[in-house]
């Protein structure tokens, strides 16, 4: 088992801000556009060294998308910044006809995605985005683990030909991903070798899939953790590889357990080499109110719940 | 610059051309959308005959150094179509494949499939305007001094994101965006002041800060030329323009006037056919 230091926390969507802020200094072709919340997508660092390069969209997210998709007509590479609901519910169709269907270069950053939004509650708490960016032809949907991967994940996206939907989060979370851990779009990493189990994590669980981890290796089951951060193209190989040696598989995903991370997980183990499957997720349900904590724990979001479903489908192997 | 084939004398009949092949395209499939196609002939000639600079056979998705169209309104794809292929966008034999399987020539207009002239999917309405605004930033960007021309049905204003767009516009100061409103007053289910009347549209689109243009006889080439020609004059100063447009839907064909019927809906053979007798066979020929 390998074990991995949290280096203190530090929120996602400061790594997306940092990873703006370092694209704008590198890449004159990059543009950003935000829809009045500059401050909570960490985007002030971008706008301040680049005004002729940023633009303040007001509250207008299906205009925003539509002018991202119009400046990549230009060569321009835009990210467009505000929470994950405005990022795609709210503007499915202008991202489904003027981006995903026209196959426009446009990196939608999508913060304050899933229940540790937390107080702002279930207007605001997005548990579906990742299924309706995953269903777009074309989309690519990435999910990073961290502070440190989530600027590595931006940073490679703009490198990304194509549309790219770049979810991250609100709270202050565990940077662990080691700075020279090489981020590559649709190549899974192995956190953890194991035996008896595979853990397969994006976002805020992949952390706490570690955590089960070494809960698990204290009672003799070796896991084995692998971190999706990449859900479209979904790195196939990856898992049939690790599955094959374990013979079961536990997905973790903050997000409705309909469309994410575990059904695409799923569906490939379905068309290829079934083994039993056990889905840590949001049971088809909004969100509430509450702190990102109590919310993870009412939810069934926590490293205890992850472990305990790797106990369950150990047991399911025949 | 531009190496048109099409001398100016020639643009009323290439108008007349665009007419037959809006009727016979959506009758060979028997859909498709001729009102508000055919009360654009005259648009889309003066645009893309007279006032655009571009280059139909070298097609560039970012056009830099030309002025690029996007066309908001996308169900009006057969007049598109046609005056792409009749001015060397692409072969107008193409024109045969409209709506069918495995065309580049989709019901609405697409990029999936390259085909020249097209730069953004439309069809779903209200997004165009989002989008050129887009493109004449980053016109803006690239130091490049041409224009983004936009069109839009006067329906499609009933759409939301059209009214955050032009919010936007003036804002970025986007004074290369030319867009007009086909002003047929007529939609889907009836007429326009009907179903969502739109009230006084000049005063609308200039309390949102925008230099607006009526341009009164639609379906009149000279008067749509100049009409095109007075706003790129205006453009560069500020502002972005508008054109309100007054066309009548179904121009050309005398049973098609008068009415929405027309606006989705193909004519069947007898009614080609008389369509086509009001519109005299040209030198440009049928594809």
């Amino acid at each position: 088992m390998t074990t991995y230091e949290s280096k203190g926390n530090k929120d996602t969507r400061s790594g997306f801000g940092d990873g703006l802020t370092e694209l704008g200094r590198t890449r004159k072709d990059v543009v950003a556009l935000c829809a009045d919340l500059i401050g909570s997508l960490k985007m002030d660092t971008f706008a301040k060294e680049n005004p002729e390069r940023f633009f303040q969209t007001g509250i207008a997210e299906a205009n925003m998308i539509g002018m991202a998709a119009g400046l990549t007509i230009g060569g321009k590479i835009p990210f467009t910044g505000t929470f994950a609901n405005f990022s795609t519910g709210r503007v499915y169709d202008q991202i489904r006809q003027s981006v995903a269907y026209s196959g426009k270069n446009v990196k939608i950053a999508a913060s304050h995605a899933g229940l540790t939004l937390g107080e702002d509650g279930a207007t605001h708490q997005i548990l579906e985005d990742i299924g309706l960016m995953k269903m777009l032809p074309g989309m690519t949907v990435l999910c990073p683990a961290d502070y440190t991967q989530t600027r590595q994940a931006t940073i490679a996206s703009a490198a990304w030909e194509g549309p790219v939907y770049l979810r991250f989060g609100r709270p202050a979370w565990p940077v662990f991903i080691p700075e020279d851990m090489p981020f590559e779009i649709g190549k899974a990493q192995l956190l953890s070798e194991g035996t008896d189990v595979t853990i397969i994590a994006c976002g805020h669980m992949v952390w706490l899939a570690l955590q089960a981890c070494e809960m698990l290796e204290k009672e003799g089951i070796s896991a084995e953790v692998i971190n999706m951060h990449t859900i479209k193209p979904l790195d196939s190989a990856a898992i049939l590889r690790s599955t094959a040696k374990t013979g079961c598989v536990v997905s973790a995903e903050e997000h409705n357990i309909w469309g994410g991370l575990g059904e695409s997980i799923a569906a490939l183990l379905a068309a290829n080499k079934p083994v039993p499957q056990e889905f840590v997720a949001v049971n088809d349900s909004f969100g509430e109110s509450g702190t990102p904590m109590q919310l993870l724990e009412k939810y069934g979001l926590s490293a205890e719940r992850i472990a305990s479903a790797a106990r369950r489908v150990i047991e399911r192997k025949a | 610059m531009n190496p048109y084939t099409i001398s100016q004398e020639k643009l009323p009949e290439l108008c007349r051309q665009v007419r037959r092949d809006i009727l016979r395209m959506v009758h060979a499939v028997n859909s498709g959308h001729p009102g508000g196609s055919l009360g654009c002939a005259e648009f889309f000639t003066a645009l893309y005959g007279t006032v655009m600079k571009h280059t139909p056979s070298a097609f560039t998705m970012d056009g830099m150094g030309e002025d690029i169209f996007i066309l908001s309104n996308g169900h009006i794809s057969p007049v598109w179509y046609s005056i792409l292929a009749r001015t060397g966008y692409f072969p107008v034999a193409e024109l045969a494949t409209f709506r069918k399987l495995n065309s580049r020539l989709q019901g609405h207009p697409a990029t999936a499939e390259h085909l020249e002239g097209i730069r953004v999917a439309s069809g779903s309405l209200g997004q165009g305007l989002s989008v050129a605004l887009g493109a004449a930033l980053a016109k803006k960007l690239n130091g490049d001094n041409r224009y983004v021309f936009t069109l839009h049905g006067d329906g499609e204003l009933q759409e939301g994101q059209i009214w955050e767009a032009a919010l936007a516009a003036p804002n970025f100061k986007a004074d290369n965006l030319i867009s007009t409103v086909d002003w047929n007053g007529r939609q889907i289910d009836g007429d326009t002041e009907k179903v969502m009347p739109l009230g006084d549209l000049k005063a609308k689109f200039e309390a949102f800060g925008w230099l607006v243009f009526v341009i009164e006889k639609g379906n009149d080439l000279a008067e749509v030329t100049a009409g095109l020609q007075r706003a790129v004059e205006a453009a560069g100063k500020g502002k972005p323009v508008m054109n309100l447009m007054r066309t009548e839907m179904g121009a050309g064909v005398d049973f098609m006037m008068g009415t929405h019927k027309w606006h989705g809906v193909a004519p069947n053979d007898e009614q080609l056919q008389n369509a086509l007798s009001q519109l005299p066979e040209t030198t440009f020929g049928d594809y």
